[in-house]
């Protein structure tokens, strides 16, 4: 055990009150794995529709342009979501040394509040309702909704930054608070929308033509920039040095990526309409704050890949933090082929093709997922208080499964893309294009298949890791008798 | 001196100011007599007492 901080040398004085609210954090835990698999699932599901169109069943509610939204938001709003929402409570309780504002009701509401918000939107998809919004799809009154359930969601956490005993708000913190400040804004700005009437889900929204575009880009960019990196960094800036028993490698860079990230990311956006009817300025802008995005988030990179520096042996006994600091690789990875692919000439080439899909795959399963996954292995045992995990061999299995899936999928979607973009740029000797859009849909079904199989191998460990956790819960060691295990008592 | 005129130059200085701002953050976090500071900011997540 470390000494306490000066600024409480006697230890932490509402202890004794106000223990940390933990309840509402497990939820949140048993929520992220359940939405992990429902996620998993979908997008195998819908991955092998496109190598067996059969799979669509012939009926409206289980077609790809159905489902994908439901994988989608799944992924991102339900796993991605419940995992940040719950990190955040329990770092920054820990972290502050202060239990949750406003104590376990505005926390519950949060975690109901959201599930709720999480139904309604997938029902609304499968039902039809959508706003057409790519990461924004849910109609105006999902939007209304979440929108309360975000602001309780601020008040809690920003309340708990007050409240604070330790005096410095630690940077996992400031990464955290990032996230939901530039979430709610741009939720609330994107989804301005006028609903035809108070009884129908249907509504338009307030921009038109080109404002339109740039209004989703901007909010579509910066979802990937402020919920799936900020606040992900923040499970990154809390879990690395926790796991690894070590101090981030330099607080000071910290400090430095995040305002850089801050004030890089939101300009970025428009990489996403190079070659459409946005002015040439604003692609050309859009492009330059891409390129220079790299710096802030290889600082981010080597910040946590370094925390393991003179510990790289817990790579290998510590399969848990493998996964976060792989994860950390995959960002490094995932944020250096962003900027390539946001320069104009290659998007010319990649843009509209699976090699977008691949690059947005090597983020969320190799950054977001694995670093949950890091994160998970770590908070189950400390949250129901059991000495360690079910099993340390199952977490390698994991682990070995997911990466070998990433691979698959990402290597696949290399290959499918780039073979997609040169077919559709093909021209005979006459001048008229080579191929037609059936023939490359032909060409890319291996691929297709090669997917779903990558999918199929992400979802089998992702089913270990549920067992896994499950069993940990229930405070069973491999190899041990289940009630002599139960009794162990956590390692701290 | 018309609105019209000024008004692109009030609108390059925002580079300058943001260049500013940004050499005066990096020189904020590398001062060198924060380093203990850093470094006990740093130890929060591990000097969790519970």
């Amino acid at each position: 055990m470390q000494k306490a901080s000066p600024a409480s040398p006697m230890g932490y004085g509402m202890d004794a009150e106000q223990p940390y609210i933990e309840d509402v954090v497990r939820a949140f835990v048993v929520a992220t794995v359940f939405w992990a698999v429902v996620a998993f699932l979908a997008g195998v599901y819908i991955a092998l529709q496109l190598a067996f169109p059969a799979l669509n069943l012939g009926l409206e509610w289980t077609t790809f342009g159905r489902l994908r939204p439901v994988h989608t938001s799944a992924a991102i709003f339900a796993f991605g979501g419940n995992a940040l929402i719950g990190t955040s409570f329990y770092v920054v309780q820990r972290t502050c040394r202060a239990a949750l504002w406003g104590g376990p009701v505005p926390a519950w509401f949060v975690f109901w509040g959201y599930q709720l918000f999480i139904v309604l939107a997938a029902l609304g998809y499968v039902m039809g309702y959508t706003q057409s919004k790519e990461y924004a799809e849910p109609e105006w009154y999902v939007d209304l909704w979440l929108t309360l359930v975000w602001v309780v969601y601020f008040m809690i956490f920003i309340g708990t930054l007050i409240k604070r005993e330790e005096p410095h708000i630690y940077v996992a913190n400031w990464f955290y608070l990032a996230f939901i400040i530039t979430v709610a804004m741009l939720h609330i700005v994107n989804n301005l929308s006028l609903p035809v009437s108070i009884f129908g889900a249907k509504s338009y929204s307030a921009f038109a033509g080109v404002q339109d575009a740039l209004t989703q880009w901007w909010y579509g960019h910066n979802a990937v920039g402020f919920f799936l990196t900020a606040g992900f960094l923040a499970i990154m800036y809390y879990f690395i040095p926790k796991a690894a028993g070590r101090p981030i490698y330099s607080y000071r860079l910290s400090i430095i990526h995040f305002w850089s990230l801050i004030f890089l990311y939101i300009w970025a956006g428009p990489h996403h309409l190079h070659y459409t009817a946005l002015p040439d300025w604003a692609q050309t802008l859009g492009m330059a704050f891409s390129v220079m995005l790299w710096m802030p988030s290889w600082g981010g990179m080597i910040n946590g890949i370094m925390t393991l520096s003179g510990a790289w042996d817990k790579l290998r006994t510590d399969p848990g933090l493998r996964f976060s600091v792989t994860a950390v690789g995959f960002y490094g990875m995932a944020t250096f082929e962003g900027p390539v692919m946001s320069i104009r000439q290659v998007n010319a080439l990649s843009h509209y093709t699976d090699w977008t899909v691949g690059h947005v795959h090597s983020g969320a399963l190799g950054w977001n997922a694995f670093v949950t996954f890091g994160a998970l292995y770590y908070l189950v045992p400390v949250l129901w208080k059991r000495a360690g995990l079910y099993s340390t061999r199952l977490v390698a299995w994991h682990f070995w499964l997911g990466t070998l899936g990433i691979v698959l999928y990402i290597t696949a979607m290399w290959v499918s893309g780039i073979m997609q973009g040169l077919m559709w740029r093909a021209y005979d000797e006459y001048g008229f294009l080579q191929y037609s859009f059936v023939e490359t849909v032909a060409a890319m079904r291996p691929f297709y298949m090669i997917r779903a199989l990558g999918g199929l191998c992400f979802l089998g460990g992702a089913l270990l890791m549920v067992y896994n956790l499950w069993r940990t819960a229930q405070g069973h060691v491999a190899g041990q008798p289940a009630a002599r295990a139960a009794a162990a008592q956590p390692a701290e | 001196m018309e609105l019209g005129e000024i008004y692109p130059l009030l609108r390059s200085l925002w580079t300058v100011w943001f260049t500013a701002l940004f050499i005066g953050l990096v020189a904020w976090a590398l001062w060198p007599s924060r380093r203990e500071e850093m470094r006990r900011a740093a130890r929060i997540p591990l000097d969790d007492q519970r």
